[in-house]
């Protein structure tokens, strides 16, 4: 037995519930990785706090809502029969939310959770908060869309530091009862349009906001030249708007009580709306929005091999499939190599070819490049300054 | 220190511990914040300059938001004010043997989270919702009213939050006044309105102050009425600090903003102690 991995103090604990030692030399163990903590320090402190904190749970960040219902449905309980940690789970608003929470914890105290998007990926990346991922260990990785992989690669270096999941659009939601399929082809345009003057609702974010702006104004959403132009247009919209929301389910909400009948929206939020029979359109063509990919990622100070396997696990075909059918997302797996069940081929946002060759992804870097500048001032128009 | 102090401190130890430990600490955290520098990486590097409040400070858009809050802040008082104080004046002149069941009911809501309270605004004011229906059905108005997502229904939510301590506020003071004085007023030949004008509403200030103060201050400070029931046009200085601290990450700004909001308050505080008394304030809850 040595006290060179990571997995030391179960060993231990293993020894000693089948009679390979005794009780008393358990504790004989762990007390003279105590006493060489405090003699010594360095080193030896890594290798008893390993010792000593055995992994017990592991906590799992989500959007809350139907997304985190279909990991706890699907795959949490599986997960802690196979390995016996506990998944403890927390929500949140919006990235930046987490980000700030991430931000002021200790390392260790989040675990795994799941980032929208390659800029949100760089957003934990670039500052060193989140652990590069050991890619031995999770074998369903070879399920993957090459594609998706080499997303999020690209970003890093080349190391992955959060597996692709799912991938859905943000698009423009629509009441069909008032707005027909035709009139919303005219795309991000529609939203710049008087006649639905108090019956709109847009995502509060910078990006989308800037994105849609930048459409409007006809320009490249992802190369701006006269930002001017686009935040002019942003203002002149705000008059418009019922609501800015924040969150899916505030989304939903406004939706489904036809609060209004048009607004940005998320492929997933708009295939719940529509299976719970609300007649709500969908457009996120390339004049109407963008593609992001959402992953699994893990903070740095996490137990990497728990958060592993948790992800492993996650990624396996029932269990993302399960999972995609509940979040309404379709699965980053590979159409080619698994079969995908007809309810996720029929998802807002699939790509059967696994090319992703209409979808216009996000640009990290951009993105990362401009959020300061581009956050502070859509905060200030949206508040009419 | 004589013994007796001694044992007074030694009682009031965890109390005062407590304060210092989770409030005067993480305030003053929260002011030395204030000086460190956010770079353009969105680090924070700890310092001693004054970028940060000369930044605030110049910047209209901040003093827009705070003067946003404390108007909204003002109106909602006001509401309270017109509304709690008849009802103060009918549960402390009420003949009824269970007054403590009234009082009771008067807090009975707060047995509901304060976020699902405040939700049940959207299904009360909304397009669709319980007043525009009735509105509707009964032939008032052909279109839904825009109740929703504006200062009208933050100050709906506001109110309703506050309500009940404008009254308890009111009422304690209210129910201290010596029926005798009213008695000899009527007495001397003042009509009830005179007696009312000049004897009870008089008497009944001190309460009223307080429960002033308590509703501004709380409303002024309120971030989740806002975010859930203000439209675009609500701005409101805590939603400032959030979108600071949050959305831009920029904690040396919102610390900026979050002293600004305290000493505001507290200014406001101060300035009612001079003049009225916290006191009334503690009688309130103390009973």
């Amino acid at each position: 037995m040595t006290f060179g991995d990571d997995k030391k103090y179960e060993r231990l604990l293993e020894a000693y519930g089948n009679g390979d030692i005794s009780r008393r030399q358990l504790m004989g163990f762990l007390t003279v990785a105590a006493a060489a903590v405090g003699v010594v320090g360095g080193p030896f402190g890594k290798l008893t706090r390993d010792a000593l904190a055995a992994v017990e749970q592991v906590r799992f960040d989500g959007w809350g809502g139907i997304v985190s219902e279909a990991f706890r449905n699907n795959a949490f309980p599986a997960f802690t029969e196979k390995t016996g940690v506990k998944v403890v789970e927390g929500e949140f608003g919006d990235t930046e939310e987490f980000l700030a929470l991430v931000k002021a914890a200790q390392p260790g105290e989040y675990n795994t959770f799941l980032v929208s998007g390659a800029y949100d990926y760089y957003r934990f990346y670039k500052p060193g908060l989140a652990a590069p991922l050991n890619e031995a260990n999770m074998p369903n990785l070879q399920l993957l869309l090459p594609a998706t992989l080499e997303a999020f690669r690209k970003e890093s270096e080349g190391k992955l530091y959060a597996v692709p999941f799912d991938y859905g659009t943000t698009g423009i939601a629509y009441n069909r009862k008032y707005i027909s399929d035709d009139e919303a082809k005219a795309g991000a345009k529609i939203l710049w349009d008087e006649k639905y003057k108090g019956k709109m609702a847009l995502y509060d974010s910078f990006q989308t906001r800037a994105w849609m702006g930048s459409l409007y104004t006809g320009q490249d959403p992802q190369g701006v030249t006269d930002q001017a132009a686009m935040w002019d247009a942003c203002r002149t919209q705000r008059d418009l708007v019922v609501k800015y929301w924040t969150s899916g389910q505030e989304f939903i909400d406004l939706m489904s009580k036809e609060e209004v009948i048009l607004s940005d929206g998320w492929s997933g939020r708009v295939a719940y709306l529509q299976q719970n029979g609300h007649d709500i359109g969908f457009i996120d063509t390339k004049d109407a929005g963008f593609a992001w990919l959402e992953g699994l990622m893990v903070l740095a100070g996490s137990p990497m091999n728990e958060c592993e396997q948790l992800i492993n696990l996650c990624i396996e075909p029932k269990i993302s499939i399960a999972i995609a059918e509940g979040q309404n997302y379709p699965p980053s797996l590979d159409p080619n190599k698994v079969e995908l069940s007809e309810k996720v081929k029929s998802l807002p946002g699939f790509d059967p070819t696994g090319k992703f060759e209409n979808f216009v992804w996000e640009s990290a870097q951009y993105w990362f490049t401009n959020q300061d500048a581009y956050k502070k001032q859509w905060e200030r128009i949206s508040k009419g300054a | 220190m004589n013994r007796q102090n001694a044992r007074a401190y030694a009682l009031l130890s965890p109390a005062l511990g407590s304060l210092a430990l989770f409030l005067v600490a993480p305030v003053l955290f929260i002011a030395v914040y204030s000086f460190w520098i956010r770079t353009a990486e969105g680090l924070d590097i700890p310092a001693f300059q004054f970028g940060n409040w000369i930044a605030v400070a110049t910047d209209y858009y901040y003093w827009l938001g705070l003067w946003g809050s404390f108007k909204l802040a003002l109106v909602t008082t006001m509401a309270c004010a017109a509304v709690g104080y008849p009802t103060a004046y009918f549960l402390a002149r009420i003949r009824f043997s269970n007054k403590a069941l009234l009082l009771f009911l008067l807090f009975l809501p707060f047995w509901i989270s304060y976020i699902i309270r405040t939700m049940a605004w959207i299904s009360v004011l909304g397009r669709t919702g319980a007043v525009n229906t009735a509105l509707i059905s009964l032939g008032i108005i052909d279109e839904p009213l825009k109740m929703l997502y504006n200062d009208f229904s933050v100050i709906m939510g506001l109110v309703y939050f506050l309500l009940p301590y404008m009254i308890i506020n009111v009422y304690v003071s209210l129910d201290g006044i010596d029926r005798n004085l009213e008695a000899s007023a009527r007495t001397l030949g003042c009509s009830a309105w005179q007696t009312f004008r000049e004897v009870t509403l008089p008497l009944s200030l001190p309460g009223l102050g307080a429960g002033c103060m308590l509703c501004f201050v709380l409303a002024a400070g309120s971030y989740v009425t806002p975010r859930l029931l203000g439209g675009p046009d609500t701005l409101f200085f805590p939603d400032l600090i959030y979108e600071a601290i949050i959305s831009q990450l920029d904690w040396p700004t919102g610390a900026v903003l979050s002293v600004i909001l305290l000493l505001s308050l507290g200014l406001l505080v101060g300035v009612y102690n001079r003049f009225m008394s916290l006191s009334d304030i503690y009688r309130s809850f103390a009973r």
